[in-house]
């Protein structure tokens, strides 16, 4: 381990834990595929409807259907209110979801149509881009949709020089000491562990980056056990 | 909104079914569906919860935030309602702007917060003229299988009951958190809620599903709160193009009545307890 300033963890997890995870599906009824998925105090659900018809019709690919995200935190997720409704972090976040979940669902099948996912955080303590997706891959699942593999969301972060999984909102937004907080959210997929999404802002060697990775792959292996659960246990009311 | 397109059989059924005081559903034309209450939807907020009635699904949550007064009401603290229908929600219901549905829904449900002046504005205001708390009720549609009014107008009055006061930080002029044990101010005797009633066929029906709700001629919205033990219109609202009969206004106006009585005290215990 490097020696660094950030030694001990708030919560008493260990650098390479996930929080305590919780995943359902099947929780909005008049969807076609629905799911929850809880990483600590971070929540998020989704909810697929679709594949249906593509309005306007300009936008309609009659090779494939399309797969469109959308990405939004509850007004009472956060301490300081946000206004319902898109902003501008919102709309990059549903489009690189988009874009994670795209290279793994197959919607040649139904060629003109879309299929909806919409992502909501009901409360979020930092990781909400990737509990969204986790449920969201779920929630595609669960309706049945085809994907050529699952895939897994984990932040992989760096706190001053040390290297952690799962950042809640005090190591993500308010450790600054030395090298400050970097977060690293990254989706693999569940077979070939390609990485599906990527994204970093700070400061990371090259090296440590591959570390980054290797953890992630082994935080990603646990929270595919955790969806595959929930899938299994669709339909089980006594499930959650 | 796109409009939610019913098959004339299934029109029919629902009629005729009402027609011999049934439902589809199994329930009486008066009778509601189980309410449901569930707390810690978010720590983040003043409270959030979540409100079901059946398979009808809305959260809300309230935050306090600090803000000017208006000229007009420089002691009063000030409010807000905002609602998303939002397309996870139900099929018919779009992305975007808010839709006429929405709007209206979070229209109502702020002036009968409103108007009743059942959160204390004054004792909301911490400099008069310069620094008062704005309470924000947010509202979020999970799941619509009708009657999203009466739904989320309970949720609003329940999420407002269990709302912490903010700790206001004098120094730095912000909010360090919220209060474990004082609750925002609230005029407990003015406590109101509203009842939506539909005329679906001959027969007027309280909390409509998904599909009744499709096939309503009209509806009118009635909020009632306690005068000594009895209700007291404090609000009404009248949606659709279809017109009131004298008779029919005199059946909706019992059935309120009557239902009032069977749910204030369990509302009042939500809202407050």
């Amino acid at each position: 381990m490097v020696e660094g300033l950030y030694k001990k963890r708030e919560d008493g997890r260990k650098f390479t834990d996930v929080r305590p995870m919780k995943a359902k599906v099947g929780i909005v009824p008049s969807a076609d595929g629905s799911a929850s998925f809880e990483t600590g105090k971070t929540k998020a659900i989704a909810v697929v409807r679709g594949p249906r018809t593509l309005h306007p019709q300009h936008m309609q690919n009659a090779q494939t259907g399309i797969l469109r995200v959308s990405y939004g935190m509850m007004p009472f997720s956060v301490e300081d209110r946000i206004r319902p409704g898109p902003n501008r972090r919102a709309e990059e976040i549903g489009k690189v979801t988009e874009w994670a979940l795209s290279s793994v669902v197959d919607l040649s099948g139904f060629p003109n149509t879309v299929v909806d996912v919409f992502v909501q955080i009901p409360q979020a303590d930092a990781g909400t881009r990737v509990a969204g997706i986790n449920a969201a891959a779920l929630a595609l699942a669960h309706a049945g949709i085809p994907m050529k593999e699952m895939v897994s969301a984990i932040g992989v972060g760096k706190i001053d020089k040390t290297l952690v999984v799962d950042l809640d909102k005090y190591e993500d937004s308010l450790y600054h000491d030395g090298e400050g907080s970097t977060d690293i959210p990254i989706v693999l997929t569940s077979r070939t562990k390609e990485i599906a999404l990527l994204q970093l802002d700070g400061k990371i060697s090259v090296d440590e980056f591959k570390e980054v990775i290797e953890l992630g792959k082994v935080a990603c292996d646990d929270i595919l056990k955790v969806q595959m659960d929930a899938l299994k246990n669709a339909g089980d009311s006594t499930n959650g | 909104m796109g409009k939610f397109i019913m098959p004339n059989l299934q029109r029919e059924k629902i009629e005729s079914y009402l027609n011999d005081g049934k439902r589809l559903d199994g329930r009486k034309a008066d009778e509601y569906r189980e309410l449901v209450v569930e707390d810690g939807v978010s720590k983040n907020s003043a409270s959030a919860i979540r409100v079901k009635f059946g398979k009808t699904e809305v959260l809300a949550g309230v935050h306090l935030a600090l803000a000017t007064p208006y000229p007009d009401s420089p002691d009063s603290g000030t409010f807000m309602t905002s609602a998303e229908l939002h397309p996870m929600a139900s099929q018919q219901f779009d992305i975007g702007r808010p839709g006429i549905n929405s709007i209206e829904l979070a229209r109502v449900i702020d002036r009968g917060i409103r108007e009743s002046g059942f959160i204390d504005m004054k004792k909301l205001c911490i400099r008069k003229g310069e620094k008062v708390y704005q309470v924000f009720v947010d509202l979020f549609a999970i799941n619509d299988d009708g009657n999203l009014l009466d739904v989320a107008g309970l949720a609003a009055l329940i999420a407002l009951g269990r709302a912490r006061m903010p700790i206001y930080n004098e120094e730095e002029d912000k909010i360090d958190g919220y209060s474990e044990t004082e609750r925002i101010p609230l005029e407990k005797d003015v406590l109101s809620f509203s009842m939506t009633l539909h005329k679906i066929g001959n027969a007027i029906v309280a909390d409509v599903s998904k599909d009744e709700e499709a096939v309503s001629k009209l509806r009118l919205t009635v909020a009632m709160g306690d005068n000594d033990g009895k209700p007291r219109i404090t609000a009404m609202q009248k949606g659709l193009a279809g017109t009131i009969s004298t008779e029919d206004m005199e059946t909706i106006l019992k059935l309120a009545e009557s239902k009032w009585k069977s749910m204030f005290p369990k509302v009042k215990e939500y809202v407050f307890g």
